[in-house]
Formats: structure tokens, C-alpha cells, sequence
């Protein structure tokens, strides 16, 4: 089954120019280029996670997608609209969301921002009474309704917000660190409706975050760009082996012991007590090396643990993020 | 998947039936917002109130300002008091109403600075209309109904023979000059796409030119009314169908026919300022800043 490309982006850039003082009088030109020619679909009801350092082009491409900048070159189609040239036609299709400035109206009362937002998106009553009530339960919006945006907590504005950008009913939601700033409650409840927003309405969901414990909760693709570039589009799973992730094995001993040697392809980072930390290649099997510590060591207990995703995504960061050899691609994507 | 994008096919607006459909749509977003903001205005009856007599107090002041000049003096370079009255009340009149209804647009800058400006792109419905209704400040009645009270003092004390033409004239004078006040607010409001702190620039043309025009022109430089007949023609305001309309002759001697161009100077001004608009629009569109 070939799944219909509801996001479609092809070799799409943007390119800034900024001039910089040089000189009493002189300028000097230079171009940025912020987003450097990226390629990627996104096929209708996926979640996909899209993340990179601060400055790597997430946002530039989130306002591209949106149609709020025109990008200097590419192909972009939005379920067949190009978003530069139809921005408003394409602005009833998406909901977007961004975490550090709000879509309401700042003064009014949350319940009249979405009655104006109901207007203008002209939604057929029955669907906005349906999803407004949805929303209202499950981000738990009763008692918030009456009170002016600018009161809301920053926990409690965001609820505003998503359920906001969900009133119109758009086949695709754009959200932008939506979790940032959040408690953990906050988090938590937020992560709960977009997954049932994603099951229940079919929803694509393109969330950029620095949350990763948003992407393992939400995603199964992740999109990573650095420098303007695509540098990882595929699994979760597949990004720690990308990384050149290492896993650990953590062992007890019967007592404490001078670091373990010679078990090959392992190497001891760390010893507490009778407790040792083995460090070993993310690919390889942790069974021969759990029989040849417990052949010559008094072995109590063990535990794998997997690369912390966070470090594999650092060491995405700081590789080379301009070869263009190491994108995967969204093959592996179930 | 079903979606909810029934007004989606409605809005393809390329091409030359979609350009009134597309104003009627802007209309309509700019009445939605301009609602919501006097519903909540009205929520505080007498804040409101309060502001609105305090609005029109400001603007009287400079009304006494004039009519302590005449305790003084018989005419102002030639006019009389309730000629005065009457460019004084055109000219309010006019600025009053193009900023309540555009007023709000001179903000344009600081959003392109902290980036609310993005969240308007996302709406569909044209980023004029909403940023011209934002925050609606009705209390900006208080200058509109100083300057009515003052217009229709002027026009029952004026000694005009009123012809059909002449009654006429007045409402057409308020209209052209609040068109062509709302299009220096909309060309400031687009200069700060790219300069976003200009707006005091604007506010020198609109309040500043408002200033002026409550005076006879007998009484400025030539030079000075030559800039605001030709440069920016605020003159058309009141200034050249107040000449008419009064009988006086024209300081700077131009042909009779001149003093009918207000509505063509408004159309021509409003469509450089939408093409300004647009300009400034795009180019943010395409730089991002």
C-alpha cells in the first residue's frame, strides 16, 4: 500500500541574507543558509518528531510548512497546496501550535478566543460542539474558560492553545516544543491528548521538541536536522545505533572486586563497591559477555541498560552533520 | 478521514471574480474581531465611559485652544470662527475615524519584533483585517463625537448658501479624508516591515497633519501647503473642498477642478498604501525579520 504523502518536501531551502556592518558606511552581504535543502513525506495519521539544536533550521522549517515564510527553493506541498502561494487556504487543514507565544488573544477570555477562532475558521456547529467538548474534557478546560489568556499559567495556557488549534478539526497539527516550561503533570496530560487526538481523528502530528522523553512517548520516527540538514530520518530505535551509541551492562558481584579485565569487546567504566559498569558497542550481543564474566567473576545479579538517547543525539549533533550520506531514510519506518 | 474544512473550497481566491470575495472575506474577519473587542470593552461599562470622556476632553482641549485665540481676534488669515470650526471639525472628524477604525495598525512593528506576527499568518483571514481590529478601541469615539459636535456647531453658524451639491460635500469631505488618513496609517504601518520603530514617523503625518489642518492654510508658508497638496496630499482632507465650500480663494491659485479631486487622491493613496501593505507583507514573508 503506497500511503498518500500529506506532507511532501522536496529539496526545500532558505536562505537568509544578512548584512553585516564592515565599516563606518560598508555592508558587507552574507548569506544564511538556515534550512539547506531537506527532503521528506510524511504520510497521513504519522507522528513524527522533529528535533536538532537550537538554530538548526526546526522552526524556520515549521514556518515554511505553514506557508509563514516562503521558501527560497525546493518544493513544498501541504495535501496538495503549496503553502507560500495559498497560505490561508491551507491555514483551515493545519493547527499549529508554538510553545513559547500563544495563538489566543491575549486580553479575552479563553472561552471567547475560541468562539472567535470557531467564526473564523467558519466551523459547522456540530463539529466545533463535538471537538470543543473533547477538548474541554480531556485537557480539562471547565474551570479555565472564563479566564483571560493573560492569567493562564503557563500549563494552563498551553492546554488553551492545543485544544485551540484542534477546533477547526485539521487534518495536520504542527507543535512547536509544545511541552516546554511544562510540569510533569502538565507533560504528561498534554502527551495523553495528542495521542488520542493521533488515534481517534487520524491527526498527523509533526512535534519539534528538546523533550525526548516526548519523542519515546509519541513517535516511532524521528526526524533529526542540524545545520539546515536532514541528518537521521527513521526509527527510534535505529537513531541509537546511528549514534554509535555504546550500551552498559551493569553487574554485582559477590563482593567487592578490582575492575573485571579480559572479557573482550567490553571495557570497565566504573566501579562502586561490589557494583561494576561494562561499557560495549550498541550492535553487539550482551550474552557472551555475561558468560565469560560469570565463567571467572562470582556473579549476583545483572542489567542491560540502553544508550541514553539524549547522549546519541548529542553525538549526532557534534558528527558531521553535513554529510549527506549519513541520512538514513524513513525506509525502516513501520 | 473526515475534516472539517468545509470553507476550504470556497476560499480559492486567485484570479479577478476572488478579489471582491476576498475584500467581503476581510470585511468579515475585521467585524468578527471589532465585535469580540466591544463585547469585552462593554464589560466595563465605566471604564469605558470613563475613557471615552476622557478621549474627548483631550481632543477638546485644543478646540479651546482656538476659541481663546478668537476672544482675542476677529479672524485667523481670513476666516472666521465658525470657519475655523468647520476645517477643524472635517479634519478631526476624519483623523478620529480612520483611527478607529485602522488605529491599531501602528503596532505592526513591535509584533514583527517579538513575532506574534507569525501567529496571524496562520489564521485564514488576511493579516490587515486583523491586525486593523486588534485591541478595537471604542473609547476612540470620544474624538470622533468632539469633532461632530464641533462640525455641526460650525455648520449651523456658517453663512453658506447649502445647495443639494454644498450638503452633499460635507459627509464626501469626512469620507475621502478619512480614506486618505487611513492610508497614511496603513503606508507608516507597512514601512515598519522593515523599520519597526517608525511609527512615530506615521503619527508626525497623521496627528501632525491634523494639527494643521484645523488652521486655515492662509495662515501657513506656501511652501509648507504646497508639501501637504503634493508630497503628501493632505490638503485634500478639508483643506481645497473646505476653500470651495467656503468661497475663500485658493493661497496657492491652482485651477478650480483641483479642489474636486479628494475622492480620486483617496483611491489613488489607498491603493498605494494596500500596494505598500502588500509589498512590506511579502517581504517579511521572505525574510522572516
Amino acid at each position: 500500500m503506497t500511503a498518500e504523502r500529506l506532507i511532501d518536501v522536496d529539496g526545500v531551502e532558505k536562505v537568509f541574507t544578512v548584512r553585516r556592518k564592515a565599516g563606518r558606511l560598508r555592508r558587507v552581504r552574507h548569506e544564511v543558509r538556515a534550512v539547506d535543502g531537506i527532503t521528506f513525506q510524511v504520510p497521513r495519521g504519522e507522528m513524527v518528531a522533529y528535533i536538532g539544536p537550537n538554530g538548526a533550521g526546526k522552526s524556520t522549517t515549521v514556518k515554511m510548512l505553514t506557508g509563514i515564510l516562503v521558501p527560497s527553493g525546493g518544493r513544498l506541498r501541504i495535501a496538495g497546496i503549496d503553502p507560500a502561494r495559498e497560505r490561508t487556504r491551507l491555514a483551515r487543514r493545519i493547527g499549529v501550535v508554538f510553545g513559547q507565544r500563544t495563538t489566543l488573544w491575549w486580553d479575552l477570555p479563553l472561552k471567547d478566543s475560541y468562539e472567535l477562532v470557531r467564526r473564523m475558521y467558519r466551523v459547522p456547529d456540530a463539529v466545533y460542539r463535538a471537538h470543543f467538548a473533547r477538548c474541554a474534557e480531556l485537557l480539562d478546560l471547565g474551570p479555565l474558560l472564563d479566564v483571560p489568556v493573560r492569567q493562564l499559567s503557563l500549563g494552563q495556557r498551553m492546554r488553551g492553545d492545543i485544544a485551540a488549534a484542534l477546533l477547526h478539526d485539521p487534518e495536520i497539527l504542527y507543535l512547536d516544543e509544545p511541552t516546554i516550561g511544562l510540569d510533569v503533570i502538565s507533560k504528561a496530560k498534554v502527551r495523553e491528548f495528542l495521542r488520542e487526538v493521533n488515534a481517534e481523528r487520524g491527526t498527523t502530528v509533526l512535534l519539534t521538541t528538546h523533550d525526548l522523553t516526548d519523542i519515546e512517548q509519541l513517535c516511532r520516527r524521528v526526524m533529526v536536522i542540524d545545520h539546515g540538514r536532514l541528518v537521521y530520518d527513521g526509527g527510534l530505535d535505529g537513531l541509537r545505533a546511528a549514534g554509535d551509541g555504546e550500551r552498559t551492562l551493569v553487574v554485582d558481584l559477590e563482593r567487592e572486586l578490582p575492575p573485571i579485565e579480559g572479557v573482550p569487546g567490553a571495557r570497565t567504566v566504573k566501579v562502586e563497591g561490589p557494583r561494576q559498569w561494562l561499557a560495549f558497542p550498541a550492535g553487539r550481543s550482551a550474552a557472551p559477555l555475561v558468560a565469560a564474566i560469570a565463567e571467572r567473576y562470582p556473579l549476583v545479579d545483572l542489567s542491560v541498560r540502553e544508550p541514553d538517547i539524549e547522549e546519541v543525539i548529542a553525538k549526532l549533533y557534534a558528527g558531521d552533520g553535513g554529510r549527506p550520506d549519513r541520512t538514513a531514510t524513513a525506509a525502516d519506518t513501520p | 478521514m473526515a475534516s472539517g474544512t468545509a470553507g476550504a473550497e470556497r476560499m480559492r481566491h486567485p484570479g479577478r471574480t476572488g478579489r471582491a470575495a476576498a475584500v467581503a472575506h476581510g470585511l468579515r474577519a475585521y467585524g468578527l474581531i471589532v465585535r469580540m473587542w466591544i463585547r469585552s470593552t462593554l464589560a466595563y461599562r465605566t471604564s469605558f465611559v470613563m475613557m471615552a470622556v476622557g478621549d474627548l476632553a483631550a481632543t477638546g482641549l485644543d478646540f479651546v485652544a482656538i476659541l481663546l485665540m478668537f476672544s482675542q481676534i476677529d479672524a485667523l488669515g481670513g476666516f472666521s470662527l465658525p470657519e475655523v470650526a468647520f476645517l477643524y471639525g472635517t479634519s478631526s472628524l476624519s483623523l478620529g475615524l480612520a483611527d478607529l477604525l485602522l488605529g491599531s495598525i501602528e503596532r505592526i512593528g513591535r509584533r514583527v519584533r517579538d513575532g506574534t506576527l507569525d501567529t496571524l499568518l496562520l489564521r485564514p483571514v488576511p493579516v490587515f483585517a486583523q491586525v486593523a481590529a486588534d485591541r478595537f478601541a471604542l473609547r476612540r469615539l470620544g474624538r470622533v463625537s468632539q469633532a461632530v459636535l464641533v462640525l455641526g456647531w460650525s455648520l449651523t453658524e456658517l453663512e453658506v448658501d447649502w445647495t443639494a451639491g454644498r450638503v452633499l460635500l460635507v459627509p464626501l469631505m469626512a469620507l475621502c479624508g478619512t480614506a486618505i488618513f487611513g492610508a497614511v496609517f496603513t503606508a507608516g504601518a507597512a514601512f515598519q516591515f522593515w523599520a519597526q520603530d517608525a511609527a512615530e514617523v506615521q503619527n508626525s503625518f497623521t496627528y501632525g497633519g491634523n494639527a494643521l489642518l484645523q488652521y486655515p492654510p492662509t495662515v501657513f508658508a506656501k511652501d509648507l501647503v504646497r508639501g501637504v497638496t503634493f508630497v503628501i496630499p493632505l490638503a485634500f482632507v478639508n483643506w481645497l473642498p473646505a476653500l470651495r465650500l467656503l468661497g475663500h480663494p485658493d493661497p496657492l491659485g491652482l485651477p478650480g477642478w483641483v479642489d474636486f479631486l479628494g475622492p480620486a487622491v483617496a483611491a489613488l493613496m489607498c491603493a498605494g498604501a494596500g500596494l505598500a501593505w502588500r509589498y512590506g507583507l511579502r517581504a517579511y514573508r521572505s525574510t522572516g525579520s
